[in-house]
C-alpha cells in the first residue's frame, strides 16, 4: 500500500499533547478520584472484525420496504425455520446470535446502525488503518486511537500503568503507539526457560530497545497467562475464536493484568455465497457470539464495569452480488456490549434503502460517525475528558460530539 | 566498510542469512556474488514429486466426488432407517468455504484432531508439508539466497492464501513455481499475466464465480459480477491505493474479467486446472477502464487491460517503493525508490534488470540494518546457519503462525507485512525466542557457539554478542543467544 505519509516521525500523541495545549496538561495532573473512572477498576475491549462485516445481515432493517429485494436468497425473515430475533418494530438480530438477544434484553447489549468511519473509498487495508488510527481520513499509521487513550490517561490510573493487550501475533494498529502493550496468543512451542530471556533482555537493552521492548511484553504476558485451567482444544473456527476470547479475558482478570485490550478476528469479506439464517456468515455471527460469551463467563467479577466495542472497517454493497455475496460497501453496524452498556435499544438515524438514499447509489449511507461512539464510550466509561478525545485521542475531532447515554 | 560486513549486508539484507562458510565464499566480492544468482535456474524448484495444478486440483475433485458419493451413501442410510437427515456435517464434509483459518490472533496449521483423522485431511496435509520442506531446501541450499528472497517478495506480493479452501491448499506450491518461479526474473508484465490466469488466483479472488450480468449465464441465472479481483489487481498487485482508479474502474474491469475460470472444475472440459475462457458468462462488449475503450473479444480484453497496467507509471512507482521498502528500509533512502522507478519505466518493467539496479544502488547497502528478518526469513536463516536439515516441515509451519505469519497463508490479499511494528509484535518475538530455544537444544550438542558466531559474523559480530555467548552457562543457551541476537534478526 503506498502511502506518502507513512514514514514521518514526529507522532501523532506528541502532537495531540501540543495541541491541546494547557488544558490537557492541567487535566492529566488532577488528583486520579477526579477522572470518571475514578474508584472503578473498568475494563474495555474492542472486537475489530476485519474484511468488512454485512451490517444487514448482522442486524436487518425488516421493516424497510427495499430490504427483502435487494437480499433476495439470502434476507432475513421474520419467520420460518431459522426466524431473525426482533430487537424492535424495525429491526432483526441474525439469529446465530442468541447470545447477543439475552444481553439485548437483559439491556446489556446495543446496535448502532448505518454507522462508519470516516472513510468512504472501499480498501479494506486503508479502511482498517482509519478505524483503528482514529484520523478523520488515510493518514500516519504509527499509533492507534486505543493506545493514544491509554497515552492520555492522568498517571496513577489503573488502566495506564497496566498498560494494554493485543490479543494476536501481530499487534493491531490500534493498540500501538507509546503507552506500553502485551502481546498474548495461545501457545504452541515450549517455553523458552527464563534465565534465556534475561540474557537475551541483557543484549537486547544495550543494543536494540525496539526489540527490548517487544520481548519484555511477551514475556510478561506468558507469565501472566501461567496457572489456571488449560485453554479447551478444538471446536474448529468457533472453539479458536472463543479461546482467543478466554485467554485475553483471563489476562484482563489477573490483578496485574490489562485494562484494556483489542482482538481482531478474520474472514469477514464474504465476496461469495454469504448465506442468509445459515451459512458461512452465520457461521462467523455465532463464533463471534460464542466469544461474546465466553467474555462473559470469564469477566463476571467484574462484567458490570466491563464494555466491549464490535467495529469493522466498513460495510457491505446494499444489493448482494452475482454471486451471491456482497461487494465492498460503506455503513454498518457497532455493536456494545457488557454490564457498564446502557442497552436494549437499536441506535440508528436510518437513510432507508431507496436507490436514491444510497451512498454512491450502492451501499447502505453512513448517518453515525463511529468516532462518535468511540468518544462516548471513551468519556463515559474510561472518563476522559472531551477535548482530550477531540485532539489527542481523535485529532481534529473536536466537533464531532461524543455520543451520550451509552454507558450506564 | 569491512569485507565482512558487507558479505553481512549482502546475506542478510538481499539474502537469507549466513552459513558456516557463506563469509569466506563470498567476502572478496559480496555484490558479485548477489548478481550471479540474478539467473532463472537459480528461481526454480524442481521437484517431480510435488504436484502441479493439474494434478493438484484433480486431487481436490477426487476428494469432493468422494464426499458427495458418501453423502448421498449416508442419505440413503438415514432414510431407510426412517431417521431426520443428519444435521450435523462430519468435519469431512465441510463445505469448502468453512475451511478457511479462523483469524490472525488464533493461527492453526494445525488443525484440531478430529480433522487430522480424515484421510483427505492427512493428504492435503502430507502435501503442505512437502511443499514446505521443498521450499526450505532450495532457500537452504543457495550460495546466498538473493533469487529466492526475490521470489518470496513477489509471491508475497501476488500472495494467494491457504485460508481460502482445499484448492489453495493443494494448489498453492504449484501456484508459485509456475508463476512467480518461472517470470520472477523475466518482464513484470508476464508475470502479471501469469499470475491473473492462475487458477490459485482465478479461486482465491472469487474471479471463477464472476459472471457478467448480460452474458448468457447471467441472464438466466440471476447471477454475475464479483469485483473481488479487479479490485485488487488495481490496489494491491499494479497501481496501488491512489494510483488514479475508480470505483467505476473497478465494476468496468470486473465485467471484462468475467469468463475467466479454471478447466475441469467449473465445467468439465480440456483437463484438469488450466486457464478457461468461458464465453457464456463473459459480459459482452466494450468496457473503459481509466478513460481508455477496450474493444477486444474474450480473454484478450482482459490481457490488454493487464498490458497497459503493467506499463502504467503508478505500478512503477508502486513496485519500485515497496521493494526499496522491503529490501532496505521501511522510509527508504528517496534516491534508491527514484533509481528503480526509472529503471521499471526505462525497460518496461524487466525484472532482472530492476533486480541489478537494486545491488548496484549503493543506497541500497548504506542505509543501517534496522528491518527484521520476517519471520519465514528467520527461520530459513536458522537452518542455514545451524545446518539442520528441515525434516519436520510441520513444527516450521506451526512456528511461523505463532510468529504471525503463516506460509502462504497471510491474512487478506495485501500478504505479509515487513515493517518493524508490524513484525516486532510481543507475541511474535517471544515465539522467535522459545524457537530458538527448541532448535538449539539438540544442535548444540555438535555445534560450539562461539565458533559458529565467528565463522558466521566474521569481524562483523559486535562485542556485546560475543560476550554474551560467551557468558551462557550452557551451548544450547549460547546458541540461542546468537539466533536471537541483533546481528541475526536485523538485516
Amino acid at each position: 500500500m503506498a502511502n506518502p505519509l507513512y514514514c514521518e516521525p514526529a507522532s501523532l500523541t506528541r502532537r495531540g499533547l501540543l495541541g491541546a495545549g494547557v488544558s490537557f496538561f492541567a487535566w492529566t495532573h488532577m488528583p486520579k478520584m477526579a477522572s470518571a473512572a475514578g474508584a472503578r477498576d473498568p475494563r474495555f475491549l474492542t472486537v475489530i472484525l476485519r474484511g468488512a462485516l454485512d451490517g444487514l445481515s448482522a442486524v436487518a432493517p425488516l421493516g424497510d420496504p427495499d430490504y427483502q429485494a435487494l437480499r433476495t436468497g439470502i434476507a432475513l425473515q421474520k419467520d420460518g425455520a431459522n426466524p431473525a430475533i426482533m430487537l424492535d418494530g424495525f429491526f432483526a438480530l441474525h439469529p446465530s446470535m442468541t447470545n447477543f438477544a439475552r444481553l439485548y434484553r437483559e439491556k446489556k447489549a446495543t446496535v448502532i446502525h448505518a454507522a462508519a468511519s470516516p472513510y468512504r473509498e472501499r480498501s479494506h487495508f486503508d479502511g482498517q488503518d482509519v478505524l483503528e488510527s482514529g484520523l478523520g481520513g488515510v493518514g500516519r499509521v504509527d499509533s492507534g486511537w486505543l493506545n493514544r487513550a491509554m497515552a492520555a490517561m492522568p498517571k496513577g490510573e489503573k488502566i495506564a500503568t497496566k498498560g494494554g493487550l493485543g490479543v494476536g501475533t501481530v499487534t493491531p494498529l490500534i493498540m500501538r503507539g507509546s503507552a506500553p502493550v502485551l502481546g498474548w496468543a495461545p501457545q504452541r512451542l515450549a517455553e523458552a526457560p527464563e534465565d534465556l530471556g534475561r540474557r537475551v533482555m541483557d543484549l537486547y537493552a544495550a543494543k536494540d530497545p525496539v526489540l527490548a521492548k517487544a520481548l519484555a511484553a511477551g514475556i510478561k504476558a506468558d507469565e501472566l497467562a501461567k496457572g489456571g485451567p488449560a485453554l479447551e482444544q478444538g471446536g474448529g473456527e468457533r472453539g479458536a475464536m472463543a479461546r482467543a476470547a478466554t485467554g485475553a479475558a483471563r489476562l484482563m482478570m489477573k490483578d496485574d493484568g490489562p485494562r484494556v485490550a483489542a482482538l481482531s478476528y478474520d474472514g469477514w469479506d464474504t465476496h461469495a455465497n454469504q448465506g442468509g439464517a445459515r451459512g458461512r456468515l452465520a457461521d462467523l455471527l455465532g463464533g463471534l457470539d460464542g466469544a461474546l460469551a465466553a467474555f462473559e463467563k470469564e469477566l463476571q467479577p467484574v462484567w458490570k464495569d466491563t464494555i466491549i466495542l464490535v467495529i469493522t472497517e466498513f460495510g457491505r454493497t446494499a444489493k448482494i452480488n452475482g454471486t451471491e455475496g456482497s461487494d465492498h460497501g460503506t455503513a454498518t453496524v457497532a455493536m456494545l456490549i457488557g454490564g457498564a452498556v446502557k442497552g436494549g435499544r437499536v441506535i440508528a438515524d436510518w437513510p432507508g434503502l431507496k436507490d436514491n438514499m444510497l451512498h454512491e447509489g450502492r451501499d447502505l449511507r453512513a448517518t453515525t460517525d463511529l468516532r462518535s461512539v468511540m468518544k462516548g464510550v471513551m468519556a463515559d466509561h474510561l472518563g476522559l475528558p472531551a477535548a482530550v478525545l477531540g485532539d489527542a485521542v481523535f485529532p481534529g475531532s473536536q466537533a464531532l460530539k461524543p455520543m451520550s447515554g451509552l454507558v450506564v | 566498510m569491512s569485507q565482512d560486513r558487507l558479505a553481512i549486508i549482502a546475506l542478510q539484507r538481499f539474502g537469507l542469512g549466513p552459513n558456516s562458510r557463506s563469509i569466506k565464499t563470498i567476502s572478496h566480492d559480496p555484490r558479485a556474488a548477489l548478481l550471479a544468482e540474478i539467473r532463472s535456474d537459480a528461481l526454480a524448484l524442481v521437484d517431480k514429486t510435488l504436484p502441479n495444478t493439474a494434478r493438484a486440483i484433480q486431487m481436490i475433485t477426487e476428494i469432493e466426488e468422494r464426499r458427495r458419493v458418501a453423502r448421498a451413501a449416508q442419505r440413503t442410510t438415514a432414510q431407510a432407517a426412517g431417521a431426520a437427515p443428519a444435521q450435523q456435517m462430519a468435519a469431512g464434509q465441510m463445505p469448502p468455504a468453512m475451511e478457511m483459518q479462523p483469524s490472525a490472533a488464533v493461527p492453526s496449521a494445525n488443525a484440531p484432531a478430529a480433522m487430522m483423522r480424515d484421510p483427505d485431511e492427512v493428504t492435503l496435509q502430507d502435501v503442505m508439508n512437502a511443499e514446505t520442506r521443498a521450499r526450505l531446501e532450495h532457500g537452504i541450499a543457495q550460495t546466498c539466497g538473493f533469487a529466492e528472497r526475490w521470489v518470496m517478495f513477489w509471491s508475497n506480493h501476488f500472495c494467494v492464501a491457504t485460508r481460502r479452501g482445499q484448492i489453495m491448499r493443494s494448489t498453492v506450491g504449484a501456484y508459485e513455481r509456475e508463476t512467480i518461479r518461472a517470470h520472477a526474473f523475466g518482464k513484470f508484465h508476464d508475470l502479471l499475466a501469469a499470475v491473473e490466469t492462475h487458477p490459485a488466483m482465478l479461486h482465491y479472488l472469487d474471479q471463477r464465480q464472476s459472471i457478467g450480468p448480460n452474458s448468457p449465464m447471467g441472464k438466466r441465472r440471476e447471477r454475475g459480477l464479483n469485483e473481488n479481483l479487479a479490485r485488487e489487481i488495481l490496489e494491491l498487485h499494479t497501481l496501488g491505493v491512489g494510483g488514479g482508479y475508480s470505483q467505476a474502474d473497478v465494476t468496468s474491469f470486473a465485467k471484462i474479467l468475467t469468463g475467466w475460470s479454471i478447466t475441469g472444475f467449473d465445467e468439465n472440459i480440456d483437463g484438469y486446472g488450466g486457464f478457461l475462457f468461458a464465453p457464456n458468462r463473459h459480459e459482452p462488449g466494450a468496457h473503459k477502464v481509466m478513460g481508455k475503450s477496450y474493444e477486444q473479444d474474450g480473454k484478450a480484453q482482459g490481457l490488454a487491460v493487464l498490458a497497459d497496467l503493467a506499463s502504467h507509471p503508478s505500478t512503477a512507482k508502486f513496485i519500485a517503493t515497496k521493494l526499496a521498502k522491503h529490501f532496505v528500509a521501511d522510509a527508504p533512502p528517496p534516491q534508491l525508490v527514484a533509481k528503480l522507478e526509472r529503471n521499471f519505466k526505462e525497460t518496461k518493467g524487466d525484472l532482472a534488470s530492476l533486480a541489478k539496479t537494486l545491488l548496484n544502488a549503493d543506497e541500497a547497502w548504506a542505509a543501517p540494518a534496522k528491518k527484521l528478518k520476517t519471520p519465514a526469513e528467520f527461520v530459513i536463516s536458522v537452518f542455514r546457519a545451524t545446518a539442520e536439515k528441515p525434516d519436520r516441515p510441520q513444527q516450521v509451519l506451526n512456528a511461523l503462525n505463532q510468529m504471525g505469519q503463516p506460509l502462504w497463508n497471510p491474512t487478506g490479499p495485501n500478504g505479509h507485512p515487513d515493517d518493524e511494528a508490524s513484525i516486532a509484535a510481543p507475541k511474535a518475538i517471544k515465539t522467535r525466542l522459545d524457537y530458538a530455544q527448541s532448535v538449539a537444544r539438540p544442535v548444540a550438542a555438535r555445534l560450539d557457539p562461539r565458533e559458529l558466531a565467528s565463522e558466521l559474523f566474521g569481524t562483523a559480530l559486535s562485542s556485546e554478542t560475543r560476550q554474551a555467548i560467551a557468558r551462557a552457562e550452557t551451548r544450547p543457551q549460547g546458541l540461542a543467544i546468537l539466533l536471537m541476537s541483533p546481528e541475526f534478526q536485523r538485516r
